[in-house]
C-alpha cells in the first residue's frame, strides 16, 4: 500500500538530502566521463495514470518519462534545475523553507539562470518534485511549500509542533479555539498528533464547518472536524493522511451532492489528482469514507435541489468516462448515474429546510449509526 | 538624338565657327546631310516660330524671304557655349566647380598616362579673398608638359583635342571640357586663364595667361613669360578663376576625389579644399595601367552621318579599300561581300563599278544603302585590346585603402573585384567591373552606396537615368542575404562600385553623367554584380554562422558555469573539481562546432579580401575577340559555360523576366 513509499518523518531530511546527493552525482559522474548527463523524471499529465487499483488506494503516476539531456536547448533549464535543487538542500540544511514565490525570487541572485517569471520557477519545481517522486519524497521534503495555506482544523486533537527558531515543542489544542479554528501550515511534515477523537469528518464548506463548530459537534461526537474549503490543498490533505494514520482514525467527508463536491473534493482527498499523480502516494487518504451528501439522501430527506448545470453533467460524464477511480468502483458509477439521471443536485446546507441544526441533531447522528454503507 | 550624332553636330558647327562664312545666305551649298540642317534650326533662335492658330483670314505677310536671309549669321561654338553652359555641366556654381575639377583632373591623368608616367596631382581650390562666390582651382600634374605652340588652342579653343578623331579609352572624349571650363570662368568673373607648362628638365617652363576670343574660338593671349625656376621637371599647371560654390555631400569635389583616388589607384594626388584642408591620396599600385591601343571604327558601331563624314575625307581610292582601311575586322573578302550586296540594293550600279566607287563621289542613295548593309553584315567583334580595365586586384587596393578599416578583419571587412572580359554594343567594345566594399565602418541602416565610373571618372549626377543605377537596383539582393526595398539598392553597410571601360561610352548626354541603357551593358553589369554578390553572400553566410557559434558558445558559457557551481553546492567538492567540471561541459559542447569551422575554410576565393599588392596582370589577359568565334557566331567560352553552372536558375529567370536577357547557357552569351 502507500505506506510503502511514505518517508518516515523522522529520517526525512536525512533521505531528501541523500536523494539530492545522488542525482547530483549521478550528471557529475556523467560530465566526468564525457556523456551527456541527463535528467529523469515522469511524465506530469492525467495521460500518464495508471488503472485505479484498491489495493494501492490512490491514482498512481504511469511508466512514462521525459529524459532531458544536456544540449544547447536545455543547458538553460539543466542549470536552473540543479540551482533549485542545490537551493533546496540549503533549505533542508537550515531547516527552513520557500514558498513557491519565494523560491523565484531566490534565483535572482544566481545571475543567468534566473528565472524570468514565477511559472518558469514552478515548472522546474515541479520538475525536481517529480524527480524525486520516484525515491518517494515530495515538494514538501524539499522544503518547498504552496503559497496557499489549505483548511481549518477543530475538535480533539492537540497538534505537537516546534518553533521553527529555537526547535522549542509547541503543543496546540484544537479544542481551544472558541469559535475559531487552527489553521493547517502549508507543511505539516513535522507535525506530531495526539488525539483520542473516533473519526476525522472532513466538511466541504467554511459554513457548515463553522455550524459544527460552534455548536461543538466534535464534543459529543469525539472527533475532529476538518474544513476543506473546496478542493482540499495538498497540506490539507498531507494533514488529514498522517493524523488519521498515526490516529488509526476513520476520515468520514460531508461534501455537496453535485459532482463537483464528488469527482473533484472528495476523489480528490481519497486518491489525489489526476495532475500531480507523482504525488499522490503522499497527498491523498485513501481510508477516507463518503458521508455524504447522496443522492438516496436528497430523495430520503426531501432535500431542496437545483438543476444539474451544463458544466456538472460534463464533469460527471467526464468522471465515468475517464476517471480511473470511478471506473474501479462500480458503486461510485451508479451513484453518479443516478444523480444524472435525477438532473438535479444538493447542497450540504439545503438540510437547513427543516431547521438550522438538523444536521447536528438529526442528520450526522443517523448517519454515523451506518458508517458501514458509506460510500468507498 | 545620340550623343554621336549631336557630337557630329557640334563639330561641323565649330568648323564653320572658324572659318567665318557666311552660310546663311540663299546662295550657301545645301546641307551636306540632315543633322546640319537640323543645327542650323535649333541655334539660330531668331527664326520665326510657325503660326500656331488657324487664321480666319489669310495672314498679312511680315518678312520676306529677302529680308529675313539677312538676318542669318554664323555662331560660333564659342557663343553657343555661352548661351547653353548647362550641356556642359555648367547648370549651377556648386556644379561648375565639379566640372571644372573634373575636366582639368581627367586631362592631366590622361596626359599622364600616355606619356607613360606615374601621375603626381596636386589639386587646390582656394576662395578668391573679398568674394564668396569665386574660386580660383589650381591643378597641376607630372605629366609630359605641353609645347607652347598647342597652349593656347589647348585651353583656349573649344573642340580642339587629342581625343575625338580617334578611337581610343581615355577620360576626356570631346576635347570640350577643360576650355569650356575657361571659358565658364571668364564669363562669370572676367579672370583669364594662367597654364604653365614644361617639357622636360632641360626645355624653359612657360607661363602664358590667356583669354578666349569667344566669338571667333580662338586663344588671345594676355601675357607670355619664361619662368626662371619651376619645381617640376616636367608638367602643367592651369589655374583658372571661376564663378562656384562649394558644397559637400554626393556631388562634391571631395567626394569626386575620394571617388578619383578609388578608381586611380596609381596616382599620388594632393587635394586641398577650400577650407584649408589637405587630402592626401597616396599611390597605392607602383605600375601604369596598361596602355590602350587606339583602334578603327567598327561597322557596327557607326552613325550614317559618321559614315558620311569619313567617306568624304578619306584618301582612299575606291571604296573596297576604304572599308579594308577605315574600319576595323573588315577583309577583303567581307569588304567584297558588303559591296556586293550594296550594289543589289542600288538599281543604278554595277558591283564592279561599286568596287572602284570613289568614296567621294558617293551619292546619298547609295550611302544609305552601305550603311544598311554594314549594319547587317556579319562581322568580327572589334579588338578589344583598345580597352584598359582597372583589374580585380587594383579595385580591391582602392577600396581598401578608401575604406581602410585600420585593423583588418576578414570576418567584419569584405572587399572583392570582379572583372568581366569585354564584350560589345553596337560595334563598340567595353568591360565592365565590379567592386564591393561590405561590413565594419560602412552604415548599415541605409542604402548601400553605389559609385559610378567610366573610364576611371566617377560619375557624380544623374544617377537616376544611369545604366548602373538600375543594373544595381534590378538585381535581387535578397537572394544574396541582404535586405532590399523594391526596385531600389539594398540596404546594407556596402558600397558598390562600378567601372565601364570603353573607347567610346555610352553617356546620355555631353556632360558625361550617366551611361546609357544598351541592353549588352546592362548584361554584362548584371552578370559581374551577380558574381560579385555571391561572393558577399559567401561572406555573410560564413559571418552569420560565426556570429551564431559565438552566440552560442557564450550562451553555453552564461549557462555552464551555473550547472558547476550547483554540482559543488550539492556535492560540496573543491574548487579544482569545479573548474575540471566546468572545462569538461565546455568540451562536452563544443567539438560540432570546430568541425563546421574547419570545413567552411577549404572555401577559398581569390578575389576576395586584401589585396596582395599589385601583381603583374591587371585582369585576364584580354583575348583579340571576346564572345565571338572567327565565323562571328557566338561561341560560349569556358567562362560562359561556368557562369552557367554557377548562375542559379532563379536568377535566370528574373534576368529574362526583368530585362529580357539571355543569361550563358552553355553554348551562348
Amino acid at each position: 500500500m502507500a505506506r510503502k513509499k511514505t518517508i518516515d518523518p523522522e529520517k526525512a531530511d536525512e533521505i531528501t538530502i541523500d536523494t539530492l546527493a545522488k542525482l547530483a552525482r549521478g550528471i557529475h559522474q556523467s560530465i566526468s566521463r564525457g556523456r551527456y548527463p541527463e535528467l529523469i523524471s515522469p511524465v506530469r499529465s492525467l495521460q500518464n495514470v495508471k488503472e485505479f487499483r484498491k489495493r494501492v488506494g490512490y491514482l498512481e503516476i504511469g511508466e512514462k518519462i521525459k529524459t532531458r539531456t544536456l544540449s544547447v536547448n536545455t543547458v538553460k533549464t539543466f542549470a536552473q534545475t540543479l540551482k533549485m535543487m542545490s537551493l533546496s538542500k540549503d533549505l533542508v540544511e537550515t531547516n527552513d523553507f520557500a514558498t513557491k514565490r519565494d523560491a523565484y525570487y531566490q534565483s535572482k541572485n544566481w545571475g543567468p539562470a534566473a528565472f524570468k517569471d514565477q511559472p518558469e520557477s514552478d515548472t522546474v519545481m515541479d520538475d525536481i518534485e517529480a524527480m524525486v517522486s520516484r525515491y518517494g519524497l515530495g515538494r514538501e521534503h524539499l522544503r518547498y511549500i504552496p503559497d496557499e495555506h489549505g483548511g481549518s482544523v477543530a475538535g480533539a486533537l492537540k497538534v505537537h509542533d516546534k518553533d521553527l527558531e529555537t526547535g522549542e515543542p509547541e503543543v496546540i489544542d484544537c479544542t481551544r479555539f472558541g469559535s475559531g479554528a487552527y489553521s493547517i501550515p502549508s507543511w505539516v511534515e513535522h507535525l506530531d498528533f495526539e488525539t483520542d477523537a473516533d473519526f476525522v469528518l472532513c466538511i466541504e464548506t467554511a459554513g457548515m464547518f463553522q455550524r459544527l463548530q460552534s455548536h461543538k459537534f466534535w464534543r459529543k461526537y469525539n472527533c475532529i472536524l476538518v474544513s476543506l474549503g473546496g478542493v482540499p490543498s495538498r497540506a490539507c490533505r498531507r494533514f488529514v493522511r498522517r493524523l488519521s494514520e498515526q490516529a488509526k482514525i476513520p476520515v468520514y467527508a460531508f461534501v455537496d451532492c453535485d459532482p463537483y463536491g464528488v469527482a473533484n473534493i472528495y476523489r480528490s482527498l481519497k486518491v489525489g489528482s489526476g495532475n500531480a499523480a507523482h504525488v499522490n502516494h503522499l497527498f491523498c487518504v485513501p481510508q477516507a469514507r463518503f458521508l455524504g451528501v447522496t443522492p438516496k439522501d436528497i430523495v430520503d430527506y426531501k432535500l431542496p435541489t437545483h438543476p444539474l448545470k451544463d458544466r456538472d453533467i460534463k464533469r460527471a460524464n467526464d468522471a465515468l468516462a475517464n476517471d480511473p477511480f470511478f471506473q474501479a468502483h462500480p458503486k461510485w458509477q451508479n451513484e453518479i448515474q443516478r444523480l444524472l439521471d435525477m438532473g438535479v443536485r444538493a447542497e450540504q446546507q439545503a438540510l437547513a429546510r427543516w431547521g438550522l441544526n438538523y444536521v447536528i441533531d438529526e442528520y450526522l447522528p443517523a448517519k454515523l449509526k451506518k458508517t458501514g454503507s458509506f460510500l468507498p | 538624338m545620340d550623343q554621336q550624332g549631336r557630337l557630329e553636330l557640334i563639330e561641323a558647327e565649330a568648323d564653320e565657327g572658324a572659318t567665318p562664312v557666311d552660310d546663311g545666305s540663299e546662295n550657301s551649298p545645301a546641307p551636306v546631310d540632315s543633322t546640319d540642317a537640323d543645327l542650323g534650326e535649333r541655334a539660330n533662335d531668331s527664326q520665326p516660330p510657325v503660326a500656331a492658330k488657324p487664321a480666319q483670314s489669310p495672314p498679312k505677310r511680315r518678312a520676306s524671304a529677302r529680308s529675313m536671309g539677312g538676318k542669318h549669321r554664323a555662331i560660333s561654338i564659342s557663343e553657343f557655349f555661352t548661351k547653353n553652359r548647362h550641356l556642359l555641366g555648367f547648370d549651377n556654381p556648386a556644379k561648375a566647380l565639379l566640372t571644372t575639377v573634373r575636366e582639368a583632373v581627367d586631362n592631366a591623368l590622361d596626359a599622364c598616362e600616355e606619356a607613360g608616367i606615374l601621375p603626381d596631382l596636386t589639386v587646390e581650390i582656394d576662395p578668391v579673398e573679398g568674394y564668396d562666390d569665386r574660386y580660383t582651382v589650381l591643378v597641376r600634374d607630372n605629366g609630359p608638359g605641353i609645347i607652347k605652340a598647342q597652349i593656347g588652342k589647348v585651353f583656349g579653343k573649344l573642340l580642339y583635342g587629342s581625343k575625338f578623331h580617334r578611337l581610343k579609352q581615355s577620360r576626356g572624349q570631346q576635347g570640350i571640357g577643360i576650355s569650356a571650363a575657361g571659358m565658364y570662368g571668364q564669363i562669370t568673373t572676367g579672370r583669364p586663364v594662367t597654364v604653365i607648362s614644361r617639357t622636360g628638365k632641360r626645355r624653359p617652363t612657360h607661363r602664358i595667361v590667356l583669354q578666349i576670343d569667344t566669338r571667333r574660338n580662338e586663344p588671345k593671349y594676355l601675357s607670355e613669360e619664361q619662368l626662371e625656376d619651376w619645381d617640376w621637371d616636367h608638367g602643367t599647371e592651369i589655374i583658372l578663376t571661376i564663378a562656384a560654390t562649394f558644397k559637400g555631400g554626393r556631388h562634391s569635389v571631395d567626394e569626386y576625389m575620394r571617388q578619383t583616388a578609388m578608381s586611380n589607384p596609381h596616382a599620388h594626388i594632393i587635394y586641398r579644399n577650400p577650407r584649408g584642408v589637405d587630402l592626401v591620396y597616396e599611390r597605392q599600385v607602383h605600375e601604369l595601367p596598361k596602355e590602350p591601343e587606339e583602334i578603327q571604327p567598327h561597322p557596327h558601331g557607326i552613325e550614317l552621318g559618321m559614315l558620311m563624314r569619313m567617306l568624304r575625307e578619306t584618301k582612299r581610292r575606291n571604296l573596297t579599300d576604304f572599308l579594308k582601311e577605315e574600319f576595323c575586322r573588315v577583309s577583303q573578302r567581307n569588304a567584297e561581300e558588303i559591296i556586293t550586296e550594296t550594289a543589289k540594293r542600288v538599281p543604278d550600279r554595277q558591283r564592279n563599278q561599286m568596287l572602284r566607287r570613289n568614296p567621294k563621289a558617293m551619292e546619298r542613295h547609295e550611302v544609305e544603302a552601305l550603311f544598311q548593309v554594314l549594319g547587317e553584315t556579319r562581322l568580327h567583334s572589334p579588338p578589344t585590346n583598345c580597352l584598359s580595365p582597372i583589374g580585380h586586384e587594383d579595385i580591391r587596393t582602392g577600396l581598401f585603402a578608401l575604406f581602410d578599416p585600420g585593423d583588418y578583419d576578414p570576418s567584419e571587412f569584405f572587399v572583392t573585384g570582379e572583372t568581366r572580359r569585354p564584350a560589345v554594343y553596337r560595334g563598340n567594345p567595353f568591360q565592365v567591373e565590379v567592386g564591393i566594399v561590405y561590413g565594419k565602418g560602412l552604415e548599415g541602416d541605409t542604402s548601400a552606396e553605389v559609385y559610378r565610373f567610366a573610364n576611371r571618372v566617377p560619375l557624380q549626377y544623374q544617377a537616376g537615368a544611369c545604366a548602373i543605377t538600375k543594373a544595381v537596383q534590378s538585381l535581387n539582393w535578397r537572394q544574396y542575404n541582404l535586405t532590399q526595398p523594391r526596385g531600389s539598392f539594398p540596404v546594407a553597410p556596402m558600397v558598390v562600385s562600378v567601372h565601364i571601360s570603353s573607347a567610346w561610352v555610352p553617356y546620355t548626354s555631353e556632360s558625361k553623367e550617366a551611361i546609357a541603357h544598351y541592353p549588352e551593358i546592362l548584361s554584362e553589369l548584371r552578370l559581374a554584380l551577380q558574381v560579385c554578390a555571391r561572393r558577399l553572400q559567401r561572406h555573410i553566410r560564413r559571418q552569420r554562422k560565426q556570429r551564431d557559434a559565438e552566440k552560442r558558445k557564450q550562451y553555453l558559457e552564461k549557462y555552464l558555469d551555473p550547472i558547476s557551481e550547483a554540482l559543488q553546492e550539492i556535492l560540496g567538492f573543491d574548487e579544482q573539481e569545479k573548474a575540471r567540471v566546468s572545462v569538461q561541459l565546455t568540451e562536452l559542447i563544443d567539438p560540432q562546432e570546430v568541425e563546421e569551422e574547419s570545413e567552411e575554410e577549404l572555401e577559398v576565393d581569390e578575389n576576395v579580401g586584401r589585396p596582395r599588392g599589385r601583381t603583374e596582370v591587371v585582369a585576364d589577359p584580354i583575348p583579340e575577340t571576346t564572345h565571338l568565334a572567327e565565323d562571328g557566331t557566338p561561341v560560349g567560352t569556358e567562362e560562359a559555360v561556368a557562369e552557367a553552372e554557377t548562375v542559379p536558375e532563379a536568377v535566370k529567370q528574373e534576368a529574362q523576366a526583368t530585362l529580357g536577357l539571355d543569361l550563358p547557357e552553355g553554348g551562348e552569351d
